[in-house]
């Protein structure tokens, strides 16, 4: 270690450390409330993202119109057998109650890591209910009408393990470690209950690397995102939160979670302008082929010199484009990248996780135009599936999946 | 259920009040949810199993010492233990002496002492002592409330309703929930009791 302080951070550390024992040695004399109280006042503030907290509690579960978190780990679950309504009850009240105190910053009943609970950092944990769900709880008729499996694409490469799953968590917070422990807890609760049939670890930019609210990028370096509902307005409320079906689901939603294989090696063959022609839109700045900047509206219509659209009939999002603002779907994907094969082949893709009111209604139409013609298919594979009802939220006291279980 | 203050995240990790005080806090602040507190006096225990903690509960100040944040360790048969934090609400120490609960044909109030150098866990002569306006952690590895004898397994998330007896006669009854746990897995030295 190099023991000269050389760097203005070094030096300013020392300072305020010196500053503070100085402090508190003065203090000691003058009682011990005083002793315990002042120092907060001269120790250097953490940075501030670690104690965010985003309410646990509301009409809607957090983690679907919370600005999307840094780190995410979405867990599918089987339950087991004999997992009947009235366990399915007692696992969703202790599931509910550690999610509410761990987002809240303070430990899970049982805690074995208590420590680790302290710094939230925009902590949620969202639960969703698959289609086995319902027949294990003897309430098939109570699933949403088009809450299947997809089905199949031609585009599709499905893989077992990645595909299904009767119970979702998703946890996602700003800070890895807030994960990770969320997670442990979580699971260590759930396991009674049922088996974990895939983890899937996502992740976006850091906090603070950009402003908040700036549209995602991609690990093929597109902005991901631009054309997404905002949360908070009306046409994110009316796309998002159920308003028909089932009643227990009113304020609750659908998530169609497909995790997306990239094909690094053959996106990397392609020179800029295919890349931009199979978007429709740059990969610089974003902005459509047909304007300046990220949130121009694109222009189907514009033609170029030749007479040919400047945004392909089979563009990414021309394929993608829908009108009516109630059709739309929510994207709050993460990036994947996980070990690269010996060759240097990477594992690298999306968790494409897409909230809507309705599957069949919202998602599936989409899905269809971009299965059948989308440029970007070229590089892009489905290789897991899962769909969940996603509940309502809750109040305190209360827990989720109540109104459909309880 | 959660007997946290909403304010829970200090503003200051390194710097926030000792976790027994935050808790006292909130027991005095009436923010001890129903599925922790307790009847004075009747032994009636709260009806957690609906999942249901309203926060108007029962007055606080009509209880002598509050539960919080209750939970008992999962367990198909023998014995199991029951942990929180016993808190004191009155200005005179207390003196928790007994207890029962519905799943166990006996309950004990348990230490955990070092004999013969080893950490095991007995009844604990006197009782657990509750100081005034503070509060008295049952955890694994120190003092709990051990049932014994389990006449059902303790699945979890069950809630188990636990009565326990101050020494003045009055009785607090509150409901734990149970959670799959690894630790607390002292031996048990029955009749050690020394003090």
């Amino acid at each position: 270690m190099d023991t000269t302080p050389t760097t203005p951070a070094v030096g300013r550390r020392r300072l305020l450390t010196g500053g503070a024992l100085t402090l508190g040695g003065v203090l000691a004399g003058s009682g011990l409330g005083a002793a315990v109280r002042r120092p907060d006042d001269v120790r250097p503030q953490p940075p501030g993202y670690g104690r965010q907290t985003v309410p646990f509690h509301g009409p809607h579960q957090a983690g679907i119109d919370t600005p999307a978190q840094a780190h995410a780990v979405f867990l599918g679950f089987d339950l087991a057998a004999g997992t009947d309504r009235a366990a399915l009850v007692r696992m969703m009240r202790l599931l509910t109650d550690d999610a509410v105190r761990l987002t809240r910053g303070a430990p899970a009943l049982a805690d074995t890591e208590a420590e680790l609970a302290a710094l939230p950092a925009r902590l949620t944990v969202t639960f969703g209910f698959g289609p086995g769900l319902f027949r294990a709880a003897g309430l098939d008729d109570r699933r949403p009408a088009s809450l299947e499996p997809l089905p199949p694409f031609p585009i599709d490469r499905l893989q077992d393990g990645w595909c299904g799953g009767d119970l979702l968590i998703q946890v996602c917070a700003d800070d890895p470690l807030a994960v990770a422990h969320a997670q442990r807890m979580l699971v260590k609760d759930a396991r009674s209950f049922a088996r974990l049939r895939w983890t899937q670890r996502g992740f976006r930019r850091g906090r603070g690397v950009e402003d908040d609210g700036t549209t995602q990028r991609n690990l093929m370096g597109q902005l991901d995102g631009t054309a997404n509902p905002i949360p908070g307005d009306d046409v994110f409320a009316g796309a998002v939160w159920t308003d028909a079906g089932p009643d227990w689901l009113r304020g609750g939603t659908t998530l169609v979670l497909r995790r997306i294989r990239m094909e690094m090696e053959t996106w990397d063959a392609a020179d800029t302008a295919a890349k931009e022609f199979s978007v429709g839109r740059t990969l610089g700045t974003g902005a459509p082929l047909t304007g300046a900047a990220e949130h121009d509206p694109p222009d189907f219509n514009a033609r170029d010199a030749f007479g040919l659209p400047v945004i392909s009939e089979f563009a990414h999002i021309r394929r993608a484009h829908v009108a009516d603002p109630r059709q739309r779907i929510f994207r709050r994907p993460y990036n994947y990248d996980d070990a690269p094969a010996a060759d240097g082949t990477p594992d690298t893709g999306l968790l494409f996780a897409s909230f809507q009111r309705d599957i069949a209604e919202q998602f599936l139409p989409v899905q269809r135009a971009l299965a059948t013609s989308d440029h970007l298919n070229q590089w892009t594979t489905p290789i897991g599936s899962a769909v969940f009802a996603v509940p309502p939220g809750c109040a305190p006291g209360g827990w989720i999946g109540e109104p459909l279980l309880g | 259920m959660h007997a946290m203050p909403i304010s829970a995240v200090p503003a200051v990790p390194g710097r926030r009040l000792p976790r027994l005080r935050r808790l006292l806090v909130a027991a005095t602040a009436g923010a001890i949810s129903l599925s922790a507190l307790v009847a004075c006096g009747g032994g009636e225990s709260s009806k957690a199993s609906d999942g249901g903690s309203p926060s108007a509960a029962v007055p606080a100040a009509a209880a002598p010492v509050t539960v919080a944040d209750p939970w008992v360790k999962a367990s198909d048969s023998g014995m199991t233990g029951v942990f929180g934090t016993l808190v004191n609400t009155t200005g005179a120490p207390l003196t928790v002496v007994s207890g029962t609960s519905t799943v166990s044909a006996k309950t004990e109030l348990h230490e955990v002492a070092d004999v013969d150098g080893k950490p095991a866990m007995r009844p604990k002569a006197g009782g657990f002592v509750v100081p005034a306006k503070a509060g008295h952690e049952l955890k694994p590895g120190a003092d709990h409330i051990m049932l014994m004898g389990l006449n059902r397994p303790v699945k979890p998330g069950d809630e188990v309703a636990v009565t326990l007896t101050l020494d003045d006669g009055r009785t607090v009854g509150f409901s734990a929930v149970a959670k799959a746990f690894a630790g607390g897995k002292e031996d048990y030295t029955p009749g050690m009791a020394k003090g």
